[in-house]
């Protein structure tokens, strides 16, 4: 366990660095230059100030230059300057993240307790009505534009029924309320982001643990089990699920880009104060530093989901450790 | 084989919904300056939000636009990303996969590490960066998803060749003295095809999602050209008003993707070779 713990740490390296490229690359060779927002609005600025400006930042060396320039500075976890507010990027990440990991936390635990259930059931229900209910459900899970759907709710709930609030995460006088007042006003906030990040993944998982349930409850033990006099809900919940259910871990470590990447779009809809706005928002103004530094800490994110996600999977079952 | 596949391809439920949908959308798509009984680009003030009636079946805009003609446009727009975008795709992880698959080694890894490296980062963030940066126009918006999204194939397809790569056929056309281009697009290349057609067919849903969520942030289709997604922006004003101008576009969206991922699934069910073997 120890050594492919550390296998794949050594994996690790090359991909942060790849990471690292593909953002410096992507951001290097999209049309115009970082100084431009400040040169484009000025009428009176002169060639020679342009160029100034850009050895200022030195963005006229070559870009392998400024590329280990970059990557010097973020090795101290300096992703430089906001271009907006001259406020560290990394500070205006880190205010940021908590709400992120909150909303993505919550919606992994609400896809885990609704779509084990629901996978599990359909599995040993097989070709029953409630089965080809959640089949239809998962169908249009996968094909729902959730941003739509994210609007629909948003009008029902927030607007006609007035039950929920439709944006931010707290009430303006959240700062007056008690704790359990602020713990209402902070679930009713987040139940639409959290329904709506978590939806697609919904669909998705419980289609899986349906089918990986529907291959473990062929096989033999499962026949012995139940032979033996064993009662169903032992049989399923002992017997099957626990083996059915262990791949699940893989596929929510796969999920992790969607969901972030998800946010991009919801956080926005909905106001709410996580990465994805603060990632909008910085395209949008085109400020450099923040997006880089968004698009490489969602990156890393991602990647230690997945490294988690794997180490899990090995250290749970035995089976795969050694090959 | 072709009718064995014709006749599973007929029983199949998702397949022959989802096909017929999809075939119907090309049909409006192909006609749609027949069908329109307005212009795309018609304004009428004096009609401004009209709700549905005969005159107009979904209803107008804020401009007086007729929502029917201008949905069945967004058809043209919806299914010309979707296609190019997953050509471009299929494309480069058809390519990738089967030279990283058949040539192993250190091509191999390199190819492998970055797909590795693509699939850490949340595709969409990508693809809005770059949309932003170049002109948010279809054109743009279709290459872009394209290249985004050829990840999930690559390691597909690379798994695919790897398991032909052992089998007799492939160890007797090597024995052969067959050059390894002959065996690479002759006797590899025919193989991999179902699994692509599967992938290939899923993903143009997806693609279709992500230009309607590009075009719901104002980033992809720009105005005055109808793409559904743009639709629900330009709606999402008048909700309270004219709710038919965030219903029809999001039922589109929805019915458009649920055709692909039918099809899709059933595709899947009529092409695994261990299914056949069942039925047979």
């Amino acid at each position: 366990m120890l050594g492919y713990t550390l296998k794949r740490l050594i994996h690790f390296i090359p991909v942060v660095i790849g990471i690292t490229v593909i953002t410096f690359l992507v951001m290097h060779l999209s049309p115009g230059k970082p100084t431009d927002a400040v040169t484009d609005m000025n009428a009176k600025i002169t060639q020679e100030a342009k160029l100034r400006l850009a050895a200022l930042y030195g963005l006229d060396r070559p870009w392998y230059v400024q590329y280990f320039n970059w990557i010097k500075r973020l090795s101290a976890l300096d992703f430089g300057n906001s271009f907006k507010d001259g406020r560290p990027a990394i500070k205006k990440i880190l205010e940021r993240l908590p709400a992120t990991l909150l909303l993505n936390f919550l919606s992994l635990g609400l896809i885990l307790a609704v779509a084990l259930p629901i996978g599990i059931y359909s599995a040993i229900r097989h070709r029953t009505f409630f089965d080809k209910a959640m089949t239809v459900f998962v169908f249009i899970g996968f094909s729902m534009p959730t941003f739509w759907l994210a609007l629909l709710l948003m009008i029902l709930f927030g607007l006609k029924m007035g039950l929920l609030p439709i944006s931010g995460l707290h009430s303006l006088n959240y700062a007056e309320m008690n704790l359990l007042g602020k713990t209402i006003d902070l679930a009713r906030h987040l139940a639409l982001p959290v329904l709506i990040t978590g939806f697609t993944g919904l669909a998705g998982l419980s289609r899986y643990s349906r089918s990986s349930m529907l291959e473990v409850i062929k096989q033999d033990y499962i026949k012995t089990a139940y032979a033996k006099g064993l009662p169903e809900s032992a049989v399923i919940l002992k017997h099957a699920a626990r083996n059915a259910l262990l791949p699940v871990v893989t596929i929510l470590g796969l999920s992790l880009p969607s969901m972030i990447g998800g946010g991009f779009i919801f956080e926005t809809i909905f106001a709410y104060p996580g990465m994805g706005r603060l990632g909008y928002e910085a395209i949008m103004s085109r400020d450099y530093p923040v997006i880089m530094a968004v698009g490489t800490i969602a990156a890393v994110l991602t990647l230690l989901g997945n490294l988690l996600a794997d180490l899990t999977y090995t250290w749970a079952d035995p089976r795969i450790r050694y090959k | 084989m072709i009718k064995r596949a014709f006749n599973a391809l007929k029983e199949n439920r998702l397949v022959f919904y989802g096909l017929t949908v999809i075939a119907v959308l090309f049909l409006l798509a192909l006609l749609s300056q027949v069908l329109s009984p307005y212009g795309t680009f018609e304004q009428n003030l004096g009609s401004r939000l009209n709700p549905p009636s005969l005159k107009h079946l979904l209803g107008t805009d804020d401009l007086g636009r007729d929502v029917f003609s201008r949905m069945l446009y967004g058809i043209r727009i919806s299914l010309s990303v979707g296609f190019v975008a997953v050509g471009i795709s299929v494309l480069i992880g058809t390519l990738l996969g089967m030279i990283s698959g058949f040539f192993g080694g250190k091509i191999d890894t390199v190819i492998m590490r970055l797909v590795d490296i693509m699939l850490c980062f949340p595709s969409f963030f990508l693809i809005l960066i770059v949309i932003a940066f170049l002109e948010p126009n279809i054109y743009n918006v279709m290459v872009v998803i394209g290249l985004t999204s050829w990840p999930g194939l690559t390691r597909l397809v690379r798994a695919e060749v790897l398991s032909l790569k052992e089998r007799e056929f492939i160890q007797a056309a090597r024995l052969l003295g067959i050059s390894n281009f002959r065996i690479f697009f002759i006797h590899l290349l025919p193989n991999v095809v179902s699994p692509i057609l599967v992938a290939a067919t899923l993903g143009v849903g997806d693609a279709i999602l992500t230009e309607s969520g590009l075009s719901f942030l104002g980033l992809g289709v720009q105005p005055p050209v109808p793409s559904w997604g743009q639709m629900l922006t330009a709606g999402k004003e008048y909700i309270y008003v004219a709710w038919w101008l965030s219903l029809f576009p999001g039922l589109a969206i929805l019915f458009t993707v649920l055709a692909f991922n039918l099809l899709g699934e059933g595709l899947r069910d009529i092409l695994d070779p261990r299914l056949l073997k069942r039925k047979t």
